[in-house]
This record gives structure tokens, sequence and C-alpha cells, in this order.
């Protein structure tokens, strides 16, 4: 029967020159912005002040990067972003591998709520809670220390789910289960069995933590001071006004996008893989 | 994504490892201290393992959300104690038309920002689901606005949208059109911040699309060929349908997102929590950053945080409703 259906659509069909020029325009629309932050850190303000403004980068973009490194602290700022970044990258994967496969793989008492809580507070956004956490933090004396940054993101839900949906189909039960037959610990059984096996699925996890600890912004915008900031509260004093000139805040704006933009660039492929097995699954 | 977790969840009687394993047929019935030690750990390890989750989550997510509501209930200024007033800042809230006028503002640039962008992201979905020459390429680049921070899209999108030289304004000028004054319009100002989630959004939803697109069987459109349906109907017929449940998604993620919208506003308006002279673009998470960290009252913040919460689940519960309806018909 199937042998006499045309066949049609088995593969995508290939793209037409409209497609190509579409796809191409919008593209270009995607990466402008980029580019003209490039052209604004690259001249000086009175130049980006006039119409036409240069469409072409100049030569100062050294002189406005520095600029903007001694006026809002963007080099203490991309140490701290940095800092805060990867300790939150590392815990959130370890914790949420851990506890992803204790709900993927395990059975327990209490696991169903306990899942249950964690899904169904995934799509509760984290600003609501701010006015709690400054107090807390404000009790603790942590408040505008890095640690009152990193403290509420050391795990999240979603991660717990992404490394939960992961495990559930990459790791087959008879391996676990022979595992236990030889004798081996439960932790032995997530260092040499689980940990391998799950580490394209946290590298995923990782590449999108840390660029969600990077360009975190209401939290540590409310907690730091412009003393001790990360990249999102330097830019966000940038952008207060502090600084008049355009030119130096992009200029800033292009040293603390681009540590997490030559991430991107050099591991989009991975990232966009796991943006949609992620949507797949979830 | 309430609904997509419950249907992608498994079923319940999954293997489990972690049991206990009942005694081997002809094994030894007193077992050694050593099998024992073995059982307890495998009983304990699952709870040790979401332990360091549960207690991070708890102190700093959960707890801190649900103390809201009870800071809402009270007078509490920056760097004062708290103090029990009742329902009084709901009703300071309920009957302040700054309030009124900041969830106005979110809902119209929430509509704004969301319809555009999951329009066009369905479109460069379909496109992008054609064979491709280039299509890593094309699918990093328009990922790469959701990798760029609130803050940094914001103030590029500040001088492109600039009054006297931004390139916009330029652009409407090469075609005849006066100069718009984007920051300081009610409209104007709306559509600009409208913009940057647009551009920051699109390509992910794009994406998530797409995934969705690649996740229909090929005997759908076969059949729908078959039946001489043409491109255009087969999107119609079979892509849309198909992707329901994805759209869906988005629509609850985005709609949330917009519900939460801060940092773009705030930058556009240059650092100010006011949302521009006539308040034209105050959100309610401006009005909630204004209530608490300009006007130091943080009662206020936190009754604003827990409507909005509310308003949250409300939109959550209506999609889901939606949703049911939507399949027994």
């Amino acid at each position: 029967m199937t042998l006499l259906i045309p066949r049609r659509r088995r593969a995508p069909d290939a793209a037409g020159r409209p497609t190509y020029l579409i796809l191409g325009a919008v593209t270009l629309l995607f990466l402008a912005p980029f580019y003209y932050m490039l052209v604004a850190a690259s001249r000086p303000m009175s130049e980006m002040n006039v119409w036409p403004p240069p469409l072409l980068p100049g030569d100062d973009l050294w002189t406005n990067v520095l600029t903007a490194i001694r006026q809002q602290s963007i080099g203490l700022a991309l140490v701290n972003s940095l800092l805060v970044s990867v300790t939150i990258t590392v815990a959130t994967v370890l914790f949420c591998t851990l506890a992803g496969y204790a709900f993927a793989k395990m059975r327990f008492r209490g696991r169903n709520v306990l899942f249950g809580i964690t899904i169904g507070t995934m799509m509760i956004p984290t600003s609501l809670s701010v006015v709690p956490l400054y107090s807390i933090m404000a009790d603790l004396g942590l408040a505008g220390t890095l640690p009152s940054v990193v403290l509420p993101s050391l795990v999240t839900a979603f991660g717990v789910f992404f490394m939960r949906q992961y495990l559930l189909q990459s790791v087959p039960d008879d391996l676990i289960k022979a595992a236990r037959m030889d004798g081996a610990t439960s932790l032995r059984t997530v260092w040499s069995i689980v940990l391998p096996i799950a580490r394209p699925g946290m590298a995923v996890l990782g590449m999108l933590t840390f660029m969600t600890a990077w360009n975190d912004y209401f939290w540590p915008v409310i907690t730091l001071n412009s003393t001790n900031p990360t990249v999102q509260v330097a830019l966000n004093n940038l952008g207060s006004g502090y600084v008049p000139d355009t030119a130096v805040i992009m200029a800033g704006t292009l040293v603390g996008t681009l540590p997490v933009l030559v991430v991107f660039v050099l591991l989009g492929r991975q990232i966009v893989g796991g943006i949609i097995a992620g949507a797949v699954k979830g | 994504m309430l609904i997509e977790t419950r249907a992608a969840a498994p079923p319940l009687d999954v293997p489990a490892a972690g049991e206990p394993l009942p005694p081997a047929a002809g094994a030894p019935r007193r077992r050694s201290w050593r099998s024992r030690l073995h059982a307890a750990e495998a009983r304990t390890a699952p709870y040790a393992y979401v332990a360091p989750f549960f207690a991070i989550f708890l102190a700093f997510g959960l707890f801190p959300l649900i103390y809201t509501a009870w800071i809402s209930l009270h007078r509490y200024r920056l760097g004062s104690r708290m103090s029990w007033i009742g329902l009084d800042n709901y009703v300071w809230l309920f009957s302040n038309p700054s309030f009124y006028n900041a969830l106005w503002k979110t809902i119209t640039i929430g509509v704004l920002s969301t319809v555009p962008q999951l329009a066009i992201a369905l479109g460069l979905a379909h496109l992008l689901n054609y064979k491709l020459r280039g299509r890593t390429f094309l699918r990093v680049a328009m990922l790469m606005p959701y990798a760029t921070s609130v803050a940094a899209a914001t103030l590029v999108f500040a001088l492109i949208f600039g009054r006297d030289a931004g390139l916009v304004n330029g652009l409407l000028g090469a075609v005849g059109i006066d100069p718009v004054d984007w920051r300081n319009g009610d409209w104007t100002a709306q559509i600009a911040i409208s913009v940057i989630v647009i551009w920051r959004w699109t390509g992910y939803n794009a994406l998530i699309y797409l995934a969705g697109m690649q996740s229909i069987p090929a005997d759908l459109y076969k059949a729908a060929a078959m039946d001489g349906a043409n491109r255009w109907q087969q999107f119609l017929h079979v892509t849309l349908p198909g992707l329901r449940p994805t759209i869906l998604f988005t629509i609850v993620v985005s709609t949330i997102g917009a519900s939460q919208l801060f940092g773009e506003p705030l930058l556009f308006g240059g650092g100010q929590a006011n949302g521009g002279p006539a308040n034209q673009y105050q959100t309610l998470g401006l009005f909630m950053y204004q209530q608490g960290w300009q006007f130091g009252q943080l009662g206020r913040a936190a009754t604003v945080a827990w409507v909005m919460f509310l308003l949250i689940i409300a939109l959550v519960l209506l999609n889901a409703w939606v949703a049911r309806r939507r399949t027994e018909r």
C-alpha cells in the first residue's frame, strides 16, 4: 500500500530562493544590533550623535573600552560575573543531576509529591520573591555580597526536570540493576555508570545555566551596589545615566556581552540541540 | 510548561533501581552486615540525592515565594521592622491608579511583544524546516539575541531608537517620515520596548516550533498531499494542529515572561523606575521595584509581587482550561 503513495515529503523539501532571501534578511536583522554595538563602541560619541551615523567601525575601541573599565569597574564586574556564573553552573549541574537521577530511576516514598512540587513551581518567576530574598540576605548579613547573588541560583527546578528527562531515556534500567547485582553501592553506580552517560546532558544544562547566570539582571541589580557589581549591574549603572557617553556605554556593553557570545558561537550547535531536545521532551 | 510536563511525565511504574532486592533464592537467610549496610545505603540514597536540591530550593525558592504573601500583610519599610496591618496594602493597591496603569501597560506591551514574536517565529520555523544549506549557522544566528542580556540588548536598542541620530528615525526619514520621539511618546515607547523583546525571543521560539514541526509524522503530510492539499493547506491543516501543544506552551511561557517585564523598560528609560515621564511604559515589575527600592515600601512591593503571582496562576489555569476544552471538542 505504501508503495503506491508518491514519496513526497519524506525528506524535507529543498528550500527555494525566496526562502533563502527571507531567512537571510531576518538573520541580518538579528545580527545587526551586534554590529551596531561594535560601530558605536569604536567611535567617539560626537560621531554617533549626528545624522547619518557612521556604519563602519572606527579606531577608538580601546580608548572607549578602557574608559568603560575605569568608570564602571567593568574589569571587576567581569571577574565577579565569572565567579558567580561558574559557581552557579557547577552547583546546578551537580545537584540537579543527582536529584534528576533519583526522580528518573529510583523509587522512594514521597517521590511523586516532591517531583510535583518541583515542576509545579518551575514556571514561577524568581523575580516575584525578591522582597523576602532581600530581607533574608540582610538578616544573614549578605546584602550586597556575591553570595547573595549565588545562593538563590544554586539549583533550579528546570535543571532537575531537564536531567530527569535526559536520564529517563538514556540510562538503561538493566545496567543499574546489573551494577547492583555485582554489589555496587548506589553511589558507586552513580559515579561509574550514571555520570558518564549523563555527561552530554550535563554539558547542555551547564551551558544554559552559565548563560542564564551571566545574564541574570533583576535580583543582582537589587542586591548589589555599584562598588561590587556583576556585569549586568555594571551595565545597569552605565545605562542609568552615570555616564552619559554612548560610546563608553556601548564599549562596556560589548565587553560584557562578548564572553557569553564567544561561548555561544563556539558551542552554539550543542546549545541549539539542547534547547530543541528540551522543548521536545519538555 | 505545566501542561507539557504532565504530558511528558512517564508512567509511574518505572522499574525502580534503588529498591532493595528480594533475597535471591537459596541465599543464606541471615544477611551479613555488609549486605545490610548495602541495603541501607540503597534505601537512603535517593533522599541523599534530592536533599541538596531541596534544601536550597526550599530556603531560597519556595520559602521566599510564600513569605511574600506574609510580608504583604505588613507595613515594612526598608531598614526597619515589619508591623502587621492586615489587608491595608491591598486596599492601597486596588485604589491606586498607578497600579491599574502599570497593569494596563503590562498587558499592552505584553500583547505588542508576544503576538508578533510568536507569529514571526512560526513563519521562520516553517522556512527553517526546509532542507537548507547553512542551517546550523542560521539557527545559531537566530539564537544569538537570546544569549544577549536584557541590559545589553536594551542599551543598544535605546541607541537605535534615539531621537536625533537613531537608525530607526534615519530610515524613517529616508522614506519621508518625520523623526519620532520614541522614548517620550506613549505608544512609541511601548513599541520600541516590544521590539527589544521580539528581537530577543523570536529566534528561541522559532527553534521550539521547529522542534515541534519535526516531530509531526511525515505520513500526515503524505496523506494531505494525497488529498490534494497544497503547501499552504498542509500548513493550516497538518502543521498548525500538530503544533498545538507547542504553541500553547510558548504562549504560556511568553505570557509569563511578559508579565515580569522589568529590565527593558527600566533601562530604556535610562534607569528610571517611573517608566517614562507619564508612566507610559511602567510595567508591574517596574512598579514593584519603584515601591520597594525607590520609595522603600517593601510591604507594598511584596503586595504587588503577590498579586502578580496570583495573576500568573490565573493565566496558567485559564490556559489549561482552554487546552482541555479544545481537546474535548
